[in-house]
């Protein structure tokens, strides 16, 4: 596994087999709950080979990560802050679901070149029966999240990449997580009410991603949060639920190589 | 679904060929590689078998030889169980050590012999969930366990038994085989393999797996983990498997064996059903000397299948015949409602001796530990009604017995 160290922070990560270098405006790409790294596969490799170095994080207690988790999303985006600190670099951060708190927490910590959150609302209140599941560690949780997360229109496929289950995959994904790691996150989410007004207070470019079909983080609960960010951009995308970077990944990295772009071209 | 009767795919621009050669979007380049006709076909298979993806390749054994390079090379190392199909017996004891990968074999039902087994250099574990065929049923979850305790994958080959019958990515397995051609196709058609990649094992926990875990000089540095995490397996066995060995699927026998896949869960319940009055017959008949079904009580896995397979436990079974070698012969020479054929999970009832077929390249030695004896006929049970085949089967062992 990749560990990129700087200083004494430790990230596991993919590059998307590029070297990252040490100057130039790199993207940060940070999961949801329970997820990894790996969410961004249909990203990374592209925006690598696309003129802008990138690393897809493991969250501290996800994936391969040597850090323990944090206990909430205002803890998760000070060691945001401490790697952006770290890379000494201008950063563009995107997050998705859990991560688009952190980001949206993260620009009152650090200085950034923008955010692109994917997949937000102003709150993500859980179904108990989640909650309940996770806690438990069944797999039946991650059997529901994989099931809603997807758009019907996209659930049955075909995945952007042959042969792939869109959720299996991801339901395979959330299953590698260690113990107890889904409910921390699901209750962490539901627990973080600072999203507006935080939100209120962001003054780098910001891009909303966001599924017609979500039914995780509905449309209309990110409403509050578009009226907030004055200013943003933002894409509602057809067909598409709660995993907009697996159902539209082109549109994904177009959202994003154009958050770049904005700042830098 | 149509058939995607093509080669290749009209690229965009160059930047976007180049980004399909280079993984760095996903897409059809060239139906070796992929084909969204195929590509169904896999998605159905994984999402039927709880995994992440699956890769459709032009046979079962196909599928097992991409699996097992996929994962290894020359000095590696497969323990695996010693009942298993013939032509996949033959490529690990014969064929593979010949390109420096060797395997030891070991009884299914020893998890201790499994885990003896292990060396450094092992990166597979590898068994069918009901033996061939022998019908030893394959405690998944044990095995499986044994198999994680190493940080190693448990690869199964669940052909007789299908997504219907079983779920072994939900029992542990890390990687499911099929001959696609048999039950999942159903009707004799068309030839296909698939391993679906359960997605649930950490690849990165120990050092035996490096062509998942280290730079792949084959796409300029690629690390597979990093990039694919659950679909560490199915990635490189697409990029590089379909690639190099190009052993693909071709779009209308994906076609074909989707048809069979619409109708798998009816299929298999029938078939199931009428297993069940073939072995009552066969064991009232005085002609049979032993039944080998784990539906049997006296057989070894009888509980076992019980708890694993309570739909079922498949559609084959294996029965001895008084009179031995040449009453076998006789018997093979009379059916005619049942085809004499080397396949199984078909539509039609099939019967075959294995002895002098399908496992006739084992030795005398080899065939004794698995338990293939002289008198061994091979019944794959058809859709047919079963009082049909019951009364084919009962003349068929009526002439076996004449002139004895």
């Amino acid at each position: 596994m990749t560990l990129l160290s700087f200083g004494d922070l430790h990230v596991s990560a993919a590059t998307g087999g590029r070297d990252i270098g040490t100057d130039d405006p790199i993207v940060v790409l940070m999961h949801g709950a329970a997820m990894d790294r790996t969410v961004w596969s249909l990203q990374t490799r592209w925006l690598a080979h696309h003129g802008s170095p990138v690393i897809a994080i493991d969250l501290p207690g996800h994936g391969a990560s040597p850090e323990a988790e944090r206990s909430s999303v205002q803890d998760y985006a000070d060691w945001v802050a401490d790697l952006v600190a770290a890379l000494g670099r201008p950063v563009h951060l995107v997050g998705h679901s859990m991560g688009s708190f952190i980001a949206l927490e993260a620009t009152q910590r650090c200085e950034l070149e923008s955010i692109v959150l994917v997949g937000t609302a102003q709150a993500m209140p859980v179904h108990p029966k989640l909650v309940e599941a996770a806690e438990a560690n069944d797999p039946l949780a991650a059997q529901l999240m994989s099931g809603w997360a997807f758009a019907h229109q996209t659930r049955t496929g075909p995945h952007p990449s042959p042969g792939s289950s869109m959720v299996g995959s991801t339901q395979a994904m959330i299953a590698q997580a260690k113990p107890g790691v889904l409910h921390h996150d699901l209750v962490m989410c539901a627990d973080y009410e600072a999203a507006l007004t935080t939100a209120e207070l962001v003054a780098v470019p910001t891009t909303l991603l966001l599924g017609e079909a979500d039914r995780m983080t509905p449309v209309r609960n990110a409403q509050p949060l578009i009226e907030a960010m004055e200013g943003a951009t933002v894409h509602v995308v057809s067909g598409t639920g709660h995993m907009v970077q697996i159902e539209a990944p082109e549109i994904t990295r177009a959202a994003i190589a154009a958050a770049v772009a904005s700042v830098h071209d | 679904m149509p058939i995607y009767q093509t080669t290749s795919y009209s690229f965009d621009s160059v930047d976007q060929a180049s980004a399909l050669f280079n993984l760095e979007e996903p897409g059809h380049i060239y139906s070796r590689i992929s084909n969204p006709t195929v590509a169904v076909l896999e998605e159905r298979l994984a999402a039927l078998e709880n995994g992440a993806g699956a890769v459709c390749t032009a046979s079962g054994q196909a599928a097992l030889f991409m699996a097992i390079s996929t994962l290894m090379g020359a000095g590696g190392h497969i323990v695996a169980s010693r009942n298993i199909y013939g032509g996949s017996h033959n490529m690990l004891n014969v064929t593979l050590p010949r390109f420096g990968i060797t395997t030891t074999f070991v009884d299914p039902r020893d998890p201790d012999a499994f885990a003896a087994a292990v060396t450094p250099a092992t990166g597979l574990i590898l068994a069918e969930v009901t033996g061939n065929p022998g019908l030893e049923v394959l405690n998944v979850p044990v095995i499986a366990d044994v198999a994680h305790a190493h940080g190693l994958p448990l690869m199964v080959d669940s052909t007789f038994t299908t997504p219907y019958l079983v779920n072994p990515v939900e029992l542990g397995a890390d990687i499911v085989m099929h001959s696609v051609t048999k039950f999942l196709g159903g009707h004799g058609i068309a030839i296909g393999g698939a391993i679906v990649d359960g997605g649930r094992l950490d690849w990165t926990t120990t050092d035996r797996f490096p062509t998942l875990t280290e730079p792949y000089v084959g796409y300029h540095g690629l690390s597979f983990a990093d990039e694919f995490g659950p679909s560490a397996f199915s990635a490189r066995a697409r990029a590089e498997g379909l690639r190099d060995f190009g052993a693909c699927m071709s779009p209308t026998n994906a076609f074909h064996l989707l048809q069979g896949v619409e109708t798998l869960a009816v299929r298999m319940q029938r078939h199931v059903e009428n297993t069940h009055n073939v072995v009552e017959a066969l064991l009232a008949n005085d002609a049979v000397t032993w039944v080998r079904h784990p539906s049997v009580p006296d057989h070894p896995d009888h509980d076992l299948a019980k708890e694993l397979l309570p739909k079922g436990a498949g559609a084959i079974l294996s029965f001895g015949i008084k009179g031995g070698r040449e009453a076998g012969r006789q018997f093979i020479e009379s059916v005619q409602l049942a085809s004499h054929l080397a396949n199984i999970g078909d539509a039609k009832t099939l019967v075959i001796h294995p002895g002098s077929t399908t496992h006739g390249q084992m030795s005398a030695d080899d065939l004794d530990q698995a338990g293939i004896g002289e008198d061994l006929v091979r019944l794959s049970v058809g859709l047919e009604h079963a009082d049909d085949i019951i009364e084919d089967l009962a003349q068929a062992l009526r002439r076996s017995q004449k002139g004895l």
